[in-house]
Formats: C-alpha cells, sequence, structure tokens
C-alpha cells in the first residue's frame, strides 16, 4: 500500500565527508595562493552568518522549523543565532510588524554594527501582506533597509533558506567599500539613519 | 429568588422615571439606554442599590452609528450582577461634534483601560479620566480609526509600489 508520505527512496550518495566551500578566483603555485582580500573577507562573512530572529507571527514558526533539523540552517554556517543586536550580522523579520513595533525594529537596526544585512520573510514584513489596514507598517522597508525579501504566506522553510542563500551570494559579493561609499551613506540618510 | 429583567426595569424606572428608555431584551439580555448626562448617576444606583448590584463591569466599548444625526456615538457598558449571575447591558448616546462622557474610573478601576481604548478608536472624550491617552494606537496617529468616516478601499488603486515603500 502507498503511504500518503513516503520516504525518499532516492538515496543521494554522500560525495564527501565533510563539505568545504569553493576556493575564490587566484593565482597558485607550489605553496602560495593569491586572491582578492574582498573574495577571502567575503568567504569568510557569508559562511558565518549569525542571524537574529524578530519573529512576530507564523513566519517565525516557519523560521523554528527551518533552524531545526530536517532543515538545518546550520548547514549554511548560520546556526549560531544571536539574540543580542550588538552580535548578530542579519537581521531576519518575520511576521507583522505593526506601526507601533516599526520604531523597535529601527532601533534594533541601529543596534547592529556593520556589516549588517535585513531579510523581510513572508507577505506581511515585506510589504503589510493581507494588513492593509490603518495598524500595519506596508512593509518593513519603510523603516530599515532591506536586502532580501521571501515571498510567501507563510514562505516555507525551503523558501527561507533560499533567501539566506541570496544573502550569503550578496554577502560574498559584497565589496569591501560598499559600506563607505556615497552610495551607502545616501540610502541610509533615506533612512534617516546617521 | 433570582433578579429578573423586570424586576431591573420595574427598579430603574421607579428611580430615574422617563429618562431611562429603549428598554428591549436582545437575546434575553436587557438592554437600555438614558442621556448621557445621568450615566454616573445610573451606574452608581445599579451599583449601591442592595437588589441590584450591579458591581463588575465586564466591558466598555462604543459604536459609530454616522446615520443617526445627533446621537452618532453609544457608548455602552455591559454591567454583571455576580451574586445573581444577571447580564445587562447600558447605553449613553452623544453627538460626534462633542463627544463628551463622564468617566466611571471612579466607579470601577477597570474602566480606566477601556475608556482610554475607547478614546482610541472612536475619540469619546471622557471627561474626569485619569489619564486619557491612546493605549493601542501609535501616539502620532491624529484620527479615530474605528469611526465609520473612512471611504472602502478602491479596488483600482495601484499605490501599492515602490513609492509607497519608501523608494519612489
Amino acid at each position: 500500500m502507498g503511504r500518503p508520505v513516503s520516504y525518499n527512496v532516492n538515496v543521494k550518495p554522500l560525495e564527501k565527508d565533510i563539505s568545504i566551500a569553493g576556493m575564490p578566483d587566484g593565482h597558485q603555485g607550489e605553496g602560495f595562493f593569491a586572491t582578492k582580500l574582498n573574495d577571502v573577507v567575503g568567504l569568510a562573512r557569508k559562511n558565518s552568518i549569525w542571524p537574529l530572529p524578530f519573529a512576530t507571527s507564523c513566519c517565525g514558526i516557519e523560521f523554528m522549523a527551518t533552524m531545526g533539523s530536517h532543515y538545518d540552517l546550520a548547514r549554511f554556517g548560520s546556526e549560531r543565532v544571536g539574540f543580542s543586536p550588538r552580535q548578530c550580522d542579519l537581521l531576519m523579520v518575520m511576521g507583522t510588524i505593526a506601526k507601533k513595533m516599526g520604531p523597535v525594529v529601527k532601533q534594533v537596526y541601529l543596534q547592529m554594527a556593520e556589516p549588517r544585512w535585513v531579510i523581510a520573510v513572508g507577505a506581511c514584513a515585506s510589504s503589510g501582506g493581507i494588513f492593509d489596514t490603518y495598524s500595519v507598517l506596508q512593509g518593513i522597508d519603510q523603516v530599515v533597509p532591506v536586502d532580501v525579501y521571501v515571498p510567501g504566506c507563510p514562505p516555507r522553510p525551503e523558501a527561507i533558506i533560499d533567501g539566506v542563500m541570496r544573502i550569503q551570494d550578496l554577502i560574498g559579493k559584497e565589496s569591501l567599500r560598499r559600506r563607505n561609499g556615497d552610495r551607502y551613506k545616501q540610502l541610509l540618510e533615506s533612512y534617516g539613519i546617521q | 429568588m433570582s433578579l429578573t429583567n423586570e424586576r431591573i426595569k420595574q427598579r430603574l424606572v421607579e428611580k430615574f422615571g422617563e429618562q431611562v428608555s429603549a428598554f428591549s431584551e436582545p437575546y434575553g439580555m436587557l438592554t437600555f439606554e438614558a442621556p448621557k448626562e445621568l450615566n454616573l448617576k445610573v451606574l452608581n444606583f445599579l451599583y449601591d442599590d442592595d437588589e441590584l448590584k450591579f458591581r463588575f463591569l465586564t466591558d466598555l466599548q462604543a459604536v459609530h452609528y454616522p446615520d443617526n444625526k445627533g446621537r452618532e456615538l453609544a457608548v455602552v457598558y455591559h454591567l454583571h450582577n455576580l451574586v445573581d449571575n444577571v447580564r445587562i447591558r447600558f447605553k449613553v448616546f452623544s453627538d460626534v461634534n462633542t463627544p463628551d462622557v463622564y468617566t466611571a474610573t471612579g466607579l470601577f478601576s477597570g474602566a480606566n483601560w477601556m475608556e482610554r481604548e475607547t478614546y482610541d478608536f472612536f475619540g469619546v472624550n471622557f471627561v474626569g479620566h485619569p489619564n486619557l491617552k491612546r493605549i493601542l494606537n501609535v501616539d502620532e496617529m491624529d484620527y479615530f480609526p474605528m469611526r465609520k468616516e473612512f471611504p472602502l478601499e478602491d479596488q483600482t488603486r495601484v499605490d501599492k509600489d515602490d513609492e509607497m515603500f519608501g523608494r519612489g
């Protein structure tokens, strides 16, 4: 008899016991390897993101599943969830943000040290979602700059993982000078952040 | 002998005469109204009377009837007699332009936050309230969101774009 939920019968053979992040482009010869500092720093940063969960509703429940052993965000170097904004690199806003909560999100963002990234998980954090009303912030990008939006109501853990992987891409490719640039300063100023 | 709706009505009419009116019993719950100037007198009478003993304020809120000119805002008190387990509903009506109603905080401490909520959403000005300010909405809000004076959503609107999100 078939089962409504069947096990994954396509066994994927283990390729390596330990998976290691790929090597950046560079020159190598006997005993040396030369590459850009940018790439090395990006590689280190993107595989050691400390997320700060800001979970207010059902998207937060999906995030708990994402952190659990089944989906296991630890595979991406993000198992260390920090609950102090001062230690964290990635602000994950998951759930409806009421207008009264807006200043709190902004304060948490301000308390994070540069470089910092923000991911808006779910329809509510991205756009207000179904709560098109006087009391709900229509997207957290009204108070803080957002790097990645994850659609869904709520998004499945796979979608959250996809969002984190896109953040990893952004982090890995980010120029070391970006945060000192005029464009970045203008972006922050447009949010009233000095 | 338990307290009946007829007996409550009789006691109220004995005390206030013509001023308590519009008695009805939707779903068996006695409902009546009084002029808003009398709300504390009626509440006090219901509280102090040895027979009525309505000494618990279950809920307090407002309703906006925009078509009811001159008496748009209804403030509704839900009272409970915990001895006989009887509930009643008491309404006072007010003009939306002068929404001044006396506060019940002197009688029921629990009315404090309920009146703040009612002020927050309907703009009822509770005269004598110790701390009448918004309780649930943001302090900067300059309107009363639950009043029926806002248009329904325009289904053809196109404003949920980047401009709305501070990136226009």
